[in-house]
């Protein structure tokens, strides 16, 4: 029944020391209520450059609420947020998106009324000349950057194995495919830092593995992840660190093996009394 | 994106086709007249289906875009004596200006709340068309001078139904140019997700501003123009009622679709025409029909007809 302690954790990561990055978000004594409801209290945490970061906790713990106060979808009650050493706390989530943070959602958030690819290509906004009188009379120049983005758009397709779905329309593929047609999305923005909202929740045993290979290529190619996720298998898998919380605050921090040996932890998740 | 290449072209000559060869067979300048009516439509409701079908947001008070274009033209080439072209393009500016600061606080409002206060500018806007009367001549409305440009004008409905083809062909272009642009993806994508688009680096605000001034600018040039043809305008072509028509036009003929705009403004302009044979029941039929449309094909009449002929997409 323990899932932490019997999940068997990659040996890449509990016998190589890895060098530790330098800091690209730091969350300091950060909170957020909600009509006096804490959701988030006095959270500080930092996530190291190149990491595969995992946050988890039971249902209800602020995972959710803690990704949309980092991305600016909420604004925070107290605290800061610190993304590559500048303060960012409440920015608006386009302006965070300029300076390379992009993230995928829990429930998901995809563009039904356009095409799988278009979803992607929409990802590429940042990159491309997204001014009126350029797109009303069809500047060459922006003919050309359309293309290349649309080729761009496949190919990371897929990288993320969607393939099949290139020409297909959103609103036509499965749920597993548009959980990857998200981190494609989010890709295709060429983020230094990817939040990852539950990736996993809703796909079978081989999905899971799927996105397991996916989130790590990702962070092979140099983005720092942030990883919610209730699939402990894949979150001991795949993290350098995990920051555990419960009702809002922080349980516990460190190595996937530190995490999971924590009390607290095993408490938390079993529901016994600390 | 050769076969999108493809697609625009195609339905831009097959519109332009229809433009040319239509006069044809149209017996009569009464029918060129409605002709012209439904062009001038078009053009707004393929400006209106920008900011509706596409970007997913709703305007109430696009006639009183359309009125102030009009009375721009009216008022300044009648009373102040200046060229037409000149006072089109001041209408169109003003109204871009006016669109660009009433859209920055009222497209943060959402569903309701914004035709809410889209309403009350198209309803401002109506009322001092009808107060003003020494500028606007009040509810009779007022004459306009024909158009003028380097010495010819433009006079009759022969002129003018080429003059509208051509404005509908080019704003039809501009749209679909738009669409298949980051710009136009970006409206959509708002209209899909504004949280989604947002974390990609979407100002979704911005682009919700910019696509409600540029419907307002299509539907300025559009009611400058009627205004010369014309000759007459009153503040009816402004009101609440003109903008519920233009808003039906869009829905009906199919949101998102360029075309379709086209095909709902045309339909509608006609539909009225045609059912005066039921004379006091006019309104009731033409109710009737809406609400069946609605009911039978929600999606409009050209995705629902393109729909019909399998492995074809439209642009």
């Amino acid at each position: 029944m323990n899932m932490l302690a019997t999940t068997d954790l990659s040996p890449d990561m509990t016998t190589q020391a890895r060098r530790i990055g330098p800091p690209i978000l730091q969350v300091e004594h950060l909170s957020r209520e909600f009509g006096g409801v804490l959701a988030v209290g006095d959270l500080s945490f930092t996530i190291a450059a190149g990491d595969i970061h995992s946050i988890i906790g039971p249902n209800g713990a602020g995972k959710t609420t803690l990704f949309n106060l980092v991305t600016g979808v909420y604004k925070p009650s107290g605290g800061r947020v610190l993304f590559d050493g500048a303060d960012v706390s409440g920015m608006a989530p386009y302006r965070l998106a300029a300076r390379g943070m992009s993230r995928t959602f829990q429930n998901l958030q995809i563009f039904f009324n356009m095409t799988a690819l278009e979803n992607v290509m929409v990802g590429r906004h940042l990159h491309l000349n997204t001014r009126l009188l350029p797109a009303l009379f069809r500047f060459p120049s922006l003919v050309r950057k359309d293309r290349e983005a649309k080729d761009r758009a496949a190919q990371l397709m897929t990288d993320v194995g969607l393939e099949k779905y290139i020409d297909a329309d959103a609103a036509s593929m499965p749920y597993g495919a548009l959980k990857r047609l998200e981190i494609a999305r989010a890709l295709a923005s060429e983020p230094k830092l990817l939040l990852l909202d539950e990736p996993a929740a809703g796909l079978n045993a081989t999905e899971s593995r799927e996105i397991d290979e996916v989130i790590k290529t990702v962070a092979g190619s140099g983005v720092t992840i942030v990883l919610v996720e209730h699939d402990m298998k894949m979150v001991m898998g795949i993290s350098h660190r995990i920051t555990a919380l419960n009702q809002g605050r922080m349980l516990a921090e460190g190595t996937p093996q530190e995490v999971a040996a924590n009390p607290d932890v095993i408490a938390a998740y079993l529901g016994a009394a600390p | 994106m050769n076969a999108l290449l493809h697609g625009r072209l195609t339905g831009l000559l097959a519109l332009g086709a229809v433009i040319a060869v239509l006069p044809a067979f149209l017996p009569n300048n009464f029918y060129l007249d409605i002709a012209i009516l439904a062009g001038f439509n078009a053009v707004v409701c393929v400006g209106l289906n920008l900011l509706i079908g596409y970007a997913g947001q709703i305007s109430l008070g696009h006639a009183g875009f359309f009125g102030i274009g009009a009375y721009a033209s009216g008022v300044l080439v009648g009373t102040y004596g200046w060229p037409p072209v000149l006072a089109l393009l001041a209408g169109a500016v003003f109204v871009g200006l006016l669109a660009f600061l009433v859209a920055k606080p009222i497209l943060r409002l959402k569903g309701h709340y914004l035709a809410m206060a889209t309403l009350g500018i198209g309803i401002i806007v109506s009322i001092v068309l009808r107060t003003e009367s020494g500028l606007t001549g009040g509810p009779d409305g007022m004459m306009v001078e024909p158009f003028r440009i380097f010495g010819f004008e433009l006079y009759g409905e022969k002129v003018w139904y080429w003059v509208v083809g051509v404005l509908l062909v080019g704003v039809v272009w501009l749209s679909l140019n738009l669409i298949d642009s980051p710009m136009g993806r970006a409206l959509r994508a708002v209209h899909g997700s504004e949280v989604a688009a947002e974390v990609v680096g979407v100002d979704t605000a911005r682009f919700k501003v910019m696509v409600f001034v540029l419907s307002a600018v299509f539907a300025s040039v559009a009611g400058s123009l009627f205004a010369h043809y014309a000759g007459l305008i009153t503040p009816a072509k402004a009101d609440f009622f003109k903008s519920i028509e233009l808003v039906t036009m869009v829905v009906f003929g199919g949101m998102a679709s360029t075309f379709g705009a086209v095909v709902g403004a045309v339909v509608l302009t006609l539909l009225p025409q045609a059912l005066t044979v039921f004379q006091d029941y006019q309104q009731i039929v033409l109710g009737g029909i809406l609400m069946a449309t609605m009911v039978f094909m929600p999606k409009g009449l050209l995705p629902t007809l393109a729909a019909l002929i399998p492995a074809r997409r439209r642009a």
